[in-house]
């Protein structure tokens, strides 16, 4: 069995909020992600409905507390309980992300950048290599979205994830609206880093809303907030993206200021659309 | 150029002014407005964690306080784990030295109460002693009760429970409660339960939750209470769920 095998089709974040809602309608949606941490709790209601929600939807297990990016050690407890989890819910894929959030023993609750060097590039092969032999799987490494860049880095974020893809053979999940924050925030055209994405690596798409702010010297900050729909330039990059590499099974993200289930499904719909029009065209 | 080590990074989320070397921007010169995101993301998750385990604490503070005590939570207690559901076990004791809170000499309680609200909420499943299954004992004085997974015993000396009980509705009524209470936290099927225990039952239950054994527990409460009655006070623990099995052999 492939490592990789969410449909082709929108997904998005499940939240306690919406376990009612979910297991009561049992919407047409492809898949549903979970915050692997969320459910790494010994019993209760969480793994109660994850349990139910998973025998009826694929599951993505998508994990933000093992601070792949980190100078440090892996944490081999926190494997452990990703490997549990794993081999629990037989989730359709695993990802984390190109960040880091632990340092020695305090966890900063925050995907914190990290500089791109030979010496990060190294450690987070490793980090990836290590993941994937506790699991037994690949994973997909997300491209972060960022506020500051490093005086040290010499390597461009793309070459840095494709050379940590072609060490690891992990494969990508690419966050379109992670690459419109990042681009705004550095100066780049977030068009021109779709182009140069290695695509055929990316497993699965995320989407999600952003904020928006000042920064010291008046330029347009975006903030990676999950707290909105998707906003009108995001989608138009996801459509770009879909037209450029193909449909790939796409997250919507709405963590803050969770909506009701049909708001948060009607979003899903709105990226089905895209891949199904995408797989239209595919066929004809 | 200068290299930026992630123990500088981390030391300055949580420092009001400095900002790590050798960050920089596509302008080419650090700004300290952009760092401030992540000292702002940090912050505010850790405050939403919080948030979210104790609302009643929340509640009676009201929000500007409560964001207050939990900045200087923070100051002095970072997550250990990124199982951020657990954060904030030590703010019960915290609040107990929160010189601000210290007219609120119930607030710590109430925490207490909500800290283990979660904790029963996560915790394992196990099974659940019926009734039923007390009348299969051979020697009852001398077993011990297993305390179900997710039970467990909170002993205020203020009356917590009812406090807690009065702000899950729209709107707090007064509350004539003045007295200690020992509350059992218990989540026996998929729900979590709160229960004031009876004040004569609760040496008994706290006994039992220690490992003695029946008749030890039993004969305690009741040199202690007139009103305790053995029978009662039992099957109304186990109709509770607190327990998940007998130990038949030993004493303590």
């Amino acid at each position: 069995m492939s490592d990789f095998t969410l449909p082709i089709r929108a997904g998005v974040g499940l939240k306690p909020e919406h376990y009612g809602d979910i297991i009561e309608t049992k919407p047409d949606i492809g898949f549903f992600e979970v915050h692997a941490e969320n459910y790494m709790g010994a019993g209760g209601p969480p793994h109660r409905y994850l349990e139910r929600i998973s025998e009826l939807y694929p599951i993505s297990l998508h994990g933000v507390g093992l601070s792949i990016g980190a100078e440090g050690p892996l944490d081999t407890a926190h494997l452990a309980r990703l490997k549990h989890l794993n081999e629990r819910y037989r989730p359709a894929s695993f990802s984390e992300h190109l960040a880091w959030s632990t340092h020695e023993s305090a966890f900063l609750s925050d995907l914190l950048p990290l500089p791109y060097t030979l010496a990060t590039l190294h450690r987070v092969a490793e980090h990836v290599d290590e993941v994937q032999q506790a699991l037994g799987r690949k994973m997909l490494l997300e491209n972060p979205s960022t506020y500051v860049l490093f005086e040290e880095s010499t390597i461009d974020e793309i070459d840095f994830l494709e050379a940590v893809a072609a060490r690891t053979g992990c494969g990508l999940l690419l966050d379109v609206n992670n690459v419109m924050v990042s681009a705004v925030n550095h100066h780049l055209d977030p068009y021109a880093y779709i182009d140069r994405f290695p695509l055929h690596r990316v497993g699965e798409i995320h989407l999600a809303g952003y904020d928006e702010a000042f920064d010291g010297a008046g330029e347009r900050l975006l903030i990676d907030a999950h707290g909105s729909a998707v906003l009108d330039d995001v989608l138009k990059l996801y459509r770009h993206t879909i037209a450029r590499g193909g449909p790939r099974p796409t997250l919507v993200e709405w963590d803050n200021n969770i909506p009701d289930w049909q708001t948060l499904f009607a979003e899903a719909l709105k990226a089905d659309g895209v891949l199904a029009r995408a797989s239209a065209r595919k066929v004809a | 150029m200068v290299a930026t080590s992630q123990a500088q990074f981390a030391a300055a989320l949580f420092g009001p002014e400095t900002m790590p070397l050798g960050l920089t921007t596509a302008r080419g010169e650090a700004d300290q407005s952009r760092f401030a995101v992540y000292r702002n993301n940090v912050s505010v998750a850790l405050i939403k964690a919080l948030e979210g385990r104790f609302p009643v604490t929340r509640r009676i503070v009201g929000d500007v306080f409560f964001r207050a005590m939990a900045h200087a939570f923070i100051a002095e207690n970072k997550p250990k784990s990124p199982l951020i559901f657990e954060y904030g076990d030590a703010l019960p004791s915290f609040i107990e030295n929160f010189e601000p809170a210290a007219g609120l000499s119930y607030l710590a309680d109430v925490a207490r109460l909500e800290a283990g609200w979660t904790d029963a909420y996560h915790a394992a499943e196990g099974p659940v002693l019926a009734a039923s299954d007390l009348g299969a004992m051979r020697q009852p004085m001398q077993c011990r009760f297993i305390a179900h997974p997710s039970a467990m015993l909170v002993k205020c000396s203020h009356p917590a429970g009812t406090i807690w009980a009065a702000n899950q509705l729209a709107e707090v009524s007064p509350i004539a409660a003045s007295g200690a209470e020992t509350i059992l936290i218990v989540r026996p099927f998929a729900d979590v339960h709160v229960h004031i225990l009876p004040v004569q039952d609760a040496l008994f239950a706290e006994r039992l939750f220690t490992g003695f054994n029946l008749g030890d527990a039993g004969q305690e409460a009741l040199s202690r209470n007139d009103h305790f009655d053995f029978g009662t006070a039992l099957v109304g623990l186990v109709a509770l769920g607190a327990f998940a099995a007998i130990e038949e052999k030993g004493t303590t």
